[in-house]
């Protein structure tokens, strides 16, 4: 077996342009589905019309007066703006397909709040979202974008209304001075300081004065309205923000995004590298027509195959670490569980050499192996990276079951599982199930070799 | 040349049968080669010819019948060259010494070299040969373990005039100088006639006639025929083949 493995590694050698395509092709992929999980999707073009004149801007709430710019400029950090002046205009944008979108701030919004804000009644604000259907993914995109900016922007005001309405209640109870228009700085006695000179009053009064009842009842009114507009505050506190959230992962580990890009992106590499070297290596034998030379008592059929898993998985798995190396330097993932890695990623690339032979075995030749290689690998990454909740739940029972019988699943929940730092026990017992039944696929198959 | 023939067998085959399900490859075939002598396995497309080299080479479980010899005891040249075109010539038969444990590894492939007239292409890659080199290699390959009998299946169908006469001529010395036995399988009855020693003529499996070229002719009724690819096509008719 080490002669074959010296001959194929000296065939390789002999193949730079292969053995370069090899190592580029699924690096240049790894890289690109990596970067394209673990990045967002693009800022999405949308037009911007913001007919509110900029000396309006500003938004009155008691004492405090808002910049309703800050909460656009919050959306241009989200999305690509187009300004533009008009809502003629804007419209024209996403009909013309420049703009996948248009929000438009009408002139009178400002008025419109400040109404709503000061309780003098009136429309509430409105503001106008345009939308080209021509992509669902970015349609859907941009809406949420300007979905949640806007409700960012209700939040905002929800909270400096309650902060006003705290410091209202606050006067109330406590008395102090506010400042109101026309009428200038004006003295607020407070119900806790009414209640303390009715008492001083009452206690003056001899028992059986006329005017006792009347004022205990004025005391007693003071104090209770004390107490309880005190507890106000956190209700209107919890008007502004009504729930909380209490984020609990029930399956999988708390990995990143950028760390998921990067396991994603080793582990294709390992992927297509293992299956095209063991696919590829074991149909050169029955291409150079030397396969049933060398079974005919020179190697085992069980030998050649073992020997063609350990080329392809060495190869693959010394690739892939290289590859973990760098992309754990770049984004500083810690060096502890090194030996962890090495392991997951030995088990998953033995695997997959596994099913690389069996996809060999049924094949005839290099090409069709190769072709055979990529039709498989594709779809299997792909299932295996379609979420839950994604699909119906039959449809992902269904997924579930075909990526579990395919190595790119198990082999990213071990890497997953490396990196993380939880068990990787049960995705290693799941790849070493695998690599035995493809093994024996494989080697059903070269039954079929003479 | 009869002396040959009535040698003690060097190889011997007894009834040989080889089914794929229902259909009959290879029904009760027996002979025997003795050493240094040529022999031609002759018969029509699906006649059995492969199947029976394969099976002579232990390649090739059979269904029933028995081979006398190990397969490590015989040469095996497959039709097309089971080579590496990515090796050399010499890696190349370096790689089969060893993985045929042959102890002196580089004076046998050297020896080889020589032996095939390989010598001055050694260090060429074989996908740089021509197609009656690489059979060439093919052969030094199969004889690496300096086996008694040697295979060929069909080996001069892919090489044109002059390489099948030097092929031939390599052949011939191997059995008459080095004692080998060679069989082999071939489409081109007048190869057979010429450098046969004996003929086995197969059809659907069945061996039909064993002998030499003359004793064919003979078979045929026609003892003074020049036209031995006739003959032999007038004996395959009458016996419905």
């Amino acid at each position: 077996m080490r002669w074959l493995l010296l001959k194929d590694l000296q065939i390789l050698r002999r193949s730079p342009l292969l053995v370069t395509l090899l190592v580029l092709y699924p690096l240049v992929v790894a890289l690109l589905v990596g970067a394209a999980l673990s990045s967002g999707p693009s800022k999405p073009k949308v037009a911007f019309a913001n007919l509110v004149p900029p000396e309006q801007a500003k938004i009155d709430v008691g004492e405090e007066s808002l910049d309703a710019t800050r909460y656009a400029s919050e959306l241009f950090k989200r999305v690509d703006p187009i300004r533009v002046d008009s809502r003629e205009e804007a419209i024209a944008k996403v009909e013309s397909g420049e703009a996948l979108g248009a929000l438009v701030i009408p002139a009178d919004v400002i008025g419109r709040l400040q109404g709503t804000l000061g309780l003098g009644g009136g429309d509430p604000p409105t503001v106008e979202v345009y939308y080209n259907a021509e992509n669902p993914l970015k349609r859907r995109y941009v809406e949420a974008t300007i979905d949640a900016t806007l409700a960012d922007a209700n939040k905002a005001l929800a909270d400096e209304i309650f902060k006003e309405s705290a410091r209202y209640l606050n006067l109330i109870v406590a008395g102090g001075s506010i400042d109101l228009p026309v009428v200038g700085q004006v003295d607020i006695l407070g119900l806790r300081n009414a209640q303390r000179i009715i008492e001083a009053a009452l206690a003056g009064l001899p028992e059986g004065a006329p005017s006792r009842p009347a004022l205990e009842q004025v005391a007693r009114f003071a104090r209770l309205a004390d107490e309880n507009l005190d507890v106000s505050k956190p209700i209107l506190a919890s008007i502004a923000t009504p729930v909380d959230v209490k984020e609990t992962a029930i399956a999988g580990t708390d990995t990143s995004l950028d760390v998921f890009g990067v396991e994603v992106a080793v582990v294709i590499s390992l992927m297509f590298v293992t299956l095209l070297l063991a696919a590829g290596m074991l149909a050169l034998e029955r291409e150079e027509h030397a396969f049933g030379r060398l079974v005919r008592g020179l190697v085992s059929r069980t030998g050649l195959l073992a020997e063609k898993i350990g080329l392809a998985g060495l190869c693959a798995w010394a690739l892939a670490a290289v590859m973990l190396a760098v992309l754990a330097a770049v984004l500083d993932l810690g060096w502890s569980r090194t030996p962890v890695w090495l392991v997951a990623l030995a088990f998953a690339a033995v695997a997959f050499a596994a099913l690389g032979v069996a996809i060999g075995g049924l094949t005839r030749e290099i090409r069709a192996a190769s072709l055979l290689a990529f039709m498989l690998a594709l779809p299997i990454a792909a299932l295996a990276l379609i979420p839950s909740g994604a699909v119906g739940g039959t449809l992902y029972d269904a997924i579930r079951i075909v990526s579990a019988v395919f190595p790119f699943k198990p082999a990213l929940d071990a890497l997953d599982a490396a990196l993380s730092g939880t068990s990787i026990l049960t995705p290693l017992i799941h790849l070493a199930a695998l690599t035995l039944a493809f093994g024996a696929i494989a080697r059903l198959a070269l039954k079929r070799f003479t | 040349m009869a002396s040959r023939i009535d040698a003690p067998a060097a190889l011997r085959a007894e009834a040989l049968s080889k089914a794929y399900g229902s259909r009959r490859a290879l029904r009760d075939v027996s002979f025997s080669a003795a050493p240094g002598e040529l022999v031609a396995i002759i018969g029509p497309n699906g006649a059995g010819k492969t199947t029976l080299l394969q099976i002579l080479a232990g390649a090739l479980e059979p269904t029933a019948g028995l081979v006398s010899l190990d397969r490590h005891e015989v040469g095996w040249v497959p039709q097309q060259a089971a080579v590496y075109s990515k090796l050399s010539v010499r890696e190349n038969l370096q790689l089969f010494a060893r993985l045929e444990k042959v102890k002196d590894v580089d004076g046998t492939v050297e020896r080889m070299l020589a032996q095939t007239g390989l010598g001055d292409r050694a260090d060429d890659p074989v996908a740089r040969l021509s197609g009656g080199n690489r059979q060439r290699v093919n052969i030094a390959v199969g004889l690496l373990g300096d086996p008694p009998v040697l295979l060929l299946d069909e080996p001069s169908s892919s090489l044109d005039p002059r390489q099948r006469e030097r092929l031939w001529a390599f052949v011939t010395e191997l059995a008459t100088q080095a004692g080998t036995t060679v069989v082999y399988s071939t489409h081109n009855v007048a190869e057979a006639e010429r450098y046969a020693d004996r003929l086995l003529v197969l059809a659907d499996g069945e061996l039909l006639f064993t002998g030499t070229p003359a004793d064919l002719e003979r078979a045929t009724g026609e003892h003074d025929a020049h036209d031995f690819e006739g003959a032999f096509v007038r004996f395959l008719h009458d016996r419905g083949h």
